[in-house]
């Protein structure tokens, strides 16, 4: 490996021990990490913007005699009306515009996809003709959402067995929050975990070169110095100043 | 105060720390943990599996870079996998940041095969990326029409005409199925736009965060499996017999899960036994 790429994968491991130092408290070293990506995903995505969409589907067909590109691009600027309180109105047209093509496009797609296919999965009754454990699925799904739609009935007083039904349809919306709220706590622990993978291989790199281990204990150095001097600054502080 | 209110009152940065440390060990540890596959996984295997010769299948890897180490692993395995079957691959991101990191992607697969599975993939012949265009929607709708809409040319500036794996793609009709990697709203567009306008079939792999929301997808028939997260990498990873990334992670995330269960035990008991001392609960 070359030292510009060692660099760039060091920046990267810096970085993100730069991230990881909030979760003792917030710092510079945290603050130089979060204006980087912001910064650096801002400039990227306008660049990216201008030659992906503005110079391809604008800028070029304009040039090549498609005068009729004008009309959109016209649309957009008017967009910018917004900042003037006088001339805001203008706005509304591109806006109307962009919304109406919008709806117009989603509404058949999205009650298809959101509303129809799911109803009649929901309706369909139980199979039974292959595997039990489907048939007992589709019957648990019919009682939960039937139960749900009871939980979210506001106009009749939840008693009685009305108010049975809505109790285990507020289990099976906790049941639901529960099962994401589980994925969640996989989903960062997977974050942390790759990670910690990089850093590894980062460490695995440094140990191929004499000259990359010599980063590696600076890096290692400069960190232990820094937990000194918070222990020892944290030691000055008066036991009033030090936050429980 | 007995252990279980100081528990309770602990700083937040002892269990931070404590989590890294289980979590570092564990990575550090060599042991196998064994993975169940779901019905949901394998039946994306399985779909991989039965693609022939020739077969073109389009891999979208919609996910910015903080979603890389749940999304990743499941792209290096689907796509391996279909190379191995000598299925084709077109390659697009929908995705604002995920453009160099679907190359690198492309780049390390093309490198993989020649390495450990001793096959020479052509890109252009095999495999083709894309690249990135702005307003997902619109992008999937008109790759419904035809591909040569949204992306006139590849990432590589190159005619989309004179790349050999483009010549027979017109648009869905030619794709076996679409296999969606995404992080965002970009998969609801897949299914809304490509499975129920076009038809072609959608497989999804999400993050942790959002696999619960599309198990309703999975049983009305409108995606054929669904991978969650780093776990369902991990499985897909087993099926295809190759440990990767995820299988890896495995054993961390069970230690890491034992400990922060643990916490919630030690946490609620310590919240009744403050509540019967009529203490704050908070």
């Amino acid at each position: 490996m070359s030292w510009t790429e060692f660099l760039w994968t060091t920046l990267g491991a810096i970085l993100t021990l730069c991230t990881f130092s909030f979760l003792y408290k917030d710092n510079p070293f945290y603050k130089i990490a979060e204006h980087l990506v912001v910064g650096v995903s801002a400039g990227y995505f306008v660049i990216l913007l201008c030659f992906t969409g503005l110079m391809p589907k604008l800028i070029t067909p304009i040039m090549n005699g498609s005068w009729w590109y004008i009309i959109p691009a016209i649309l957009g600027v008017l967009m910018w009306f917004r900042f003037s309180k006088k001339l805001s109105w203008v706005s509304r047209y591109p806006i109307a515009f962009y919304i109406g093509i919008a709806t117009g496009v989603a509404i058949p797609v999205e009650m298809k996809n959101r509303i129809n296919s799911q109803l009649f999965d929901t309706m369909k009754a139980p199979n039974f003709s292959g595997d039990w454990f489907v048939g007992v699925c589709d019957i648990i799904i019919i009682i939960g959402v039937v139960c749900s739609l009871f939980y979210f009935f506001f106009s009749k007083e939840h008693k009685g067995v009305f108010g049975g039904l809505a109790k285990v349809g507020i289990y099976t919306l906790m049941i639901g929050f529960g099962s994401s709220f589980g994925y969640t706590v996989m989903a960062r622990i997977s974050l942390f975990i790759q990670r910690v993978q990089e850093l590894r291989n980062w460490v695995t790199l440094t140990k191929t070169r004499t000259d990359f281990t010599i980063v590696l204990w600076v890096v290692v150095l400069v960190i232990v110095l820094l937990i000194l001097m918070e222990i020892i600054k944290h030691l000055k502080r008066k036991p009033a100043e030090t936050v429980s | 105060m007995n252990m279980f209110e100081r528990l309770g009152k602990l700083d937040r940065r002892w269990i931070f720390l404590l989590l890294a440390v289980v979590c570092v060990a564990t990575l550090l540890t060599e042991f196998r943990m064994p993975v169940r596959v779901s019905r949901e996984v394998r039946s994306i295997y399985e779909f991989v599996d039965s693609l022939k010769a020739g077969d073109v299948i389009h891999v979208g890897i919609d996910y910015d870079p903080n979603a890389l180490a749940e999304l990743h692993p499941m792209a290096y395995a689907v796509m391996e996998h279909a190379l191995k079957k000598d299925a084709k691959i077109v390659l697009t991101t929908l995705s604002q940041n995920g453009a160099g990191m679907a190359e690198q992607l492309m780049l390390d697969i093309i490198d993989t095969m020649k390495v450990q599975h001793k096959k020479d993939i052509k890109y252009g012949r095999d495999i083709v990326f894309l690249g990135y265009k702005p307003y997902y929607s619109i992008v999937i709708l008109s790759m419904g029409e035809n591909y040569r809409i949204p992306f006139p040319s590849d990432y590589y500036n190159t005619i989309l005409d004179s790349i050999p794996i483009m010549q027979s793609i017109q648009n869905y009709d030619q794709i076996k199925a679409v296999i969606e990697l995404g992080s965002g709203n970009i998969i609801d567009a897949w299914i809304a736009d490509a499975n129920a306008r076009y038809g072609v079939k959608v497989a999804l792999g999400v993050t942790g965060v959002m696999a619960a929301d599309y198990y309703p997808y999975l049983r009305s028939g409108q995606i054929i499996g669904l991978m969650g997260g780093m776990l369902g990498a991990a499985e897909y990873e087993q099926l295809f017999q190759k440990p990767g990334t995820a299988s890896e992670a495995m054993r961390v995330q069970v230690s890491a899960h034992v400990v922060i269960i643990l916490f919630i035990i030690f946490g609620n008991i310590g919240f009744f036994i403050s509540r019967r001392k009529g203490g704050s609960v908070v």
